[in-house]
């Protein structure tokens, strides 16, 4: 069992490193997900907690998964590596078992006896966050007669405010969709990840597939199918009219250039008026990005609540722009076109909340190969439904069938272990089926 | 085969069905099989016989009829076909669980995943699926026939150069040390997870993720214990599959006669055509329906995450 190929070629692909490095695009988790930004990693870019700017230099080449503490320096405040206890927070250790309560807490907001007068003092002097975490706990008057659980959860809610944590996180789809899912679902279409997980297995994504998608969630799907792709086959993004819809969550992941070159668009007209042998529109070898409004901070959402925001950071030296070419969603080539004309693409997979399922699938599914999965999300039951009975009626399809994913979070703890009591109610409609050869027209029945 | 692992050899082509090719007839959406195609093959079901010799030449997709007439379709095998179809050994992980797993696991091309146990290899397709073409797939059951049978499979589906199988007890002795740092991702589907979670934690690359399936709660309960010391952001899932009937109807939309109205005995099902009109104006034209199925899995078993922590 040697597997020395698949490591070797793991270290020249960039898009699955371990490490972060310089541009590269990251998620930062701030406080356990209170705050969800994007950034990309260059000398310049910094990020801002509180009030404070801190810069993401101390980032750069530390692997993923690495954990960052704000410290308050003589230059301003910056981030520093935090190594957690390996031994976790010692909860389990101690007995659990519940025999304090909160028959001895009364809410009367004299427990504290430090002053935020007395804080700021200590911070002029230069006390590390985790000392005022710890001269908060040690000047509550109640804070003893918590259980461990709340305890626990008042040094959390302190350390989050008086010395707050970045994780950094490796952007995949995974994590760009559980970020946008919750502080922008409007943007994906209120997609969930396991619907989206679903969309990719139904839609048989797979190293040298050529998929068609119509992705009017602003590149989500298109960036997480490139990211199954691996730099082979291709993700065709098909519109109607004459720009292609924007893809821009694409720049979120970190796809390598290989990755980007296989993430194309091409109109519903030109796939369509060649399939008829009518010549494609201008510009055929020329490929051409797909049109922004502008640059990385287009995407840039105001923080209206506080920073609890999915917020691209603004990388502010403007010498880094250029360098930031945005590669993904050419124009397909004429040759690409023809191949696609010729064999079919292997599976189609729509996201489109603003069109109507069946008036899509019926342009787009004669471009498909016989017998080639296709998935198509909704997050309206009904026309996904008109759409599957007319696919029945017109006999374009069999193993049609609707489901929608059901997720549950459970807390587990000793002794405390339940769902959560919050959860997400919906994460959308799935329409699924395989093409069928319309070639032979055999009448007879079962 | 399966997947499209030779790029000459794309899935997106024109199909032709030739000698030596799995594929999957389907009769209904719950009633499909796998079957290779030989020459001188001939398949027998409740619609009659089918010659192989008759599917040669035509694209997947394409209908075929038996000798009395009767037909059924020839469809290219997937990883989601595959799991319908394949010989259940153990119980095996279905679409929902399996997609999640691949999403939260991050598996890229390129990617080295190990996996225990091999079970019938439903969820090891799509691992391969996703490692293709440059990645693999280590997996690893202690029952030495069910292994046979699993590389059989894979051999059948061509999978042969992204899966090795291995015979070896992992519960007992942990994942083997040639794998030590190497692993992408975990895979743990066996009964006493936390066993092997510090071997899974040697395997790993540093934010690595592993994840563990278990029907019950009690195992849950055992394995986050034991993750605590070595791995963070352990997340406790449940994911399901709610599925759909659509279906045409007549809804009246007014009373067709006065009087019997509101006490009516339930009428036998209607089909699409409208029966009399019984003189009113009222149109009740068909209309598309949707509700969920009655039946449902309720519970297939706990998806738990964890990502290996980063001391460096």
């Amino acid at each position: 069992m040697s597997i020395e190929e698949a490591v070797d070629e793991d270290s020249k692909q960039n898009h699955n490193s371990r490490l972060t490095y310089e541009g590269c695009n990251v998620l930062l988790d701030i406080n356990d997900g209170d705050r969800l930004v994007f950034s990309r990693l260059t000398a310049a870019s910094t990020l801002k907690i509180g009030n404070k700017k801190c810069s993401l230099q101390p980032l750069i080449g530390c692997p993923f998964g690495s954990l960052f503490q704000v410290e308050p320096g003589k230059e301003g405040t910056f981030l520093t590596r935090f190594v957690e206890n390996a031994e976790g927070n010692g909860l389990e250790e101690k007995d659990v078992d519940g025999s304090k309560d909160n028959r001895a807490l009364v809410d009367n907001n004299t427990a504290q006896s430090l002053t935020s007068e007395d804080i700021d003092e200590m911070r002029k002097q230069g006390a590390k966050g985790d000392e005022i975490v710890e001269a908060l706990i040690a000047n509550s008057a109640t804070f003893e007669k918590k259980t461990l659980f709340s305890q626990d959860k008042y040094r959390v809610k302190k350390q989050k405010k008086y010395a707050p944590r970045v994780l950094l996180r490796r952007p995949f789809a995974r994590s760009i969709c559980e970020a946008y899912f919750k502080k922008h679902p409007e943007k994906i279409g209120f997609m969930r990840v396991d619907a989206l997980s679903l969309l990719l297995s139904l839609g048989n994504v797979t190293a040298n597939a050529d998929v068609l998608v119509v992705d009017m969630l602003s590149g989500i799907l298109t960036g997480a199918i490139a990211e199954r792709l691996g730099g082979t086959g291709y993700v065709c993004n098909t519109y109607r009219g004459s720009s292609p819809y924007p893809v821009d969550i694409t720049r979120m992941f970190n796809l390598s250039d290989e990755i980007c070159k296989r993430i194309v668009h091409a109109s519903l007209t030109d796939l369509n008026s060649f399939q008829t042998g009518a010549s494609v529109s201008e510009g055929q070898e020329e490929t051409l990005p797909v049109t922004h409004s502008g640059g990385l901070d287009e995407v840039s959402v105001p923080a209206e609540d506080g920073g609890m925001d999915v917020t691209p950071e603004r990388v502010s030296s403007p010498i880094i722009k250029p360098v930031k070419s945005i590669k993904a969603g050419q124009k397909a080539t004429l040759e690409a076109i023809k191949s696609w004309k010729e064999n079919g693409f292997s599976s189609l997979i729509i996201a489109a909340p603003e069109l109507d399922p069946w008036g899509i699938i019926k342009e787009v599914l004669p471009l498909l190969s016989f017998s080639a999965p296709f998935a198509v999300y909704h997050q309206y039951a009904q026309p996904l439904a008109t759409c599957m009975h007319n696919l029945q009626i017109e006999k374009m399809a069999i193993g049609l069938q609707i489901s929608e994913p059901w997720l549950r979070e459970y807390q587990v703890l000793p002794s405390r272990t339940h769902p959560h009591m919050q959860m997400s109610a919906f994460g959308g409609y799935i329409l699924s089926g395989t093409k069928i050869s319309s070639s032979d027209s055999l009448t007879s029945s079962n | 085969m399966i997947l499209p692992i030779d790029p000459a050899n794309k899935l997106s082509f024109k199909r032709f069905i030739k000698d030596g090719d799995l594929v999957i007839v389907y009769e209904r959406h719950d009633t499909m099989k796998a079957v290779k195609v030989s020459e001188d093959g001939v398949l027998q079901n409740r619609f009659g016989a089918f010659k192989h010799s008759e599917w040669i030449g035509k694209p997947f997709g394409s209908k075929v009829l038996s000798n009395k007439g009767a037909f059924v379709y020839l469809l290219a095998p997937t990883p989601e076909l595959w799991t319908l179809v394949l010989s259940h050994r153990t119980q095996i992980l279905y679409i929902a669980d399996i997609s999640f797993v691949v999403m939260y696991l991050e598996i890229v091309p390129g990617c080295v995943v190990l996996e225990s146990g091999t079970g019938s290899g439903s969820l090891t397709t799509s691992l391969a699926r996703a490692v293709a073409p440059t990645g693999h797939v280590y997996t690893f059951d202690f029952h030495e026939q069910r292994a046979a049978s699993a590389r059989e499979d894979f051999e059948k589906t061509g999978l042969s150069s992204l899966v090795t199988v291995g015979v070896r007890d992992i519960q007992g002795e942990g994942f083997p040390d040639e794998f030590c740092g190497r692993a992408d991702s975990v895979f743990l589907d066996l009964p006493q997870p936390w066993l092997v979670i510090p071997s899974a934690g040697k395997m790993l690359k540093p934010d690595g993720v592993l994840c563990s399936f278990s029907p019950c709660i009690e195992q849950v309960q055992r394995s986050c214990e034991a993750l605590k010391s070595q791995f963070t952001d352990i997340r406790t899932f449940e994911v399901l599959l709610r599925t759909y009937e659509v279906r045409q109807k007549i809804l009246e939309s007014c009373p067709v006669n006065e009087g019997d109205s509101i006490e009516r005995p339930p009428r036998k099902r209607r089909q699409g055509s409208a029966e009399g009109s019984n003189g009113t104006e009222c149109s009740s034209s068909p209309a598309v329906v949707i509700r969920p199925s009655g039946e449902a899995r309720g519970h297939t078993g706990y998806l738990t995450f964890a990502r290996l922590k980063c001391f460096v």
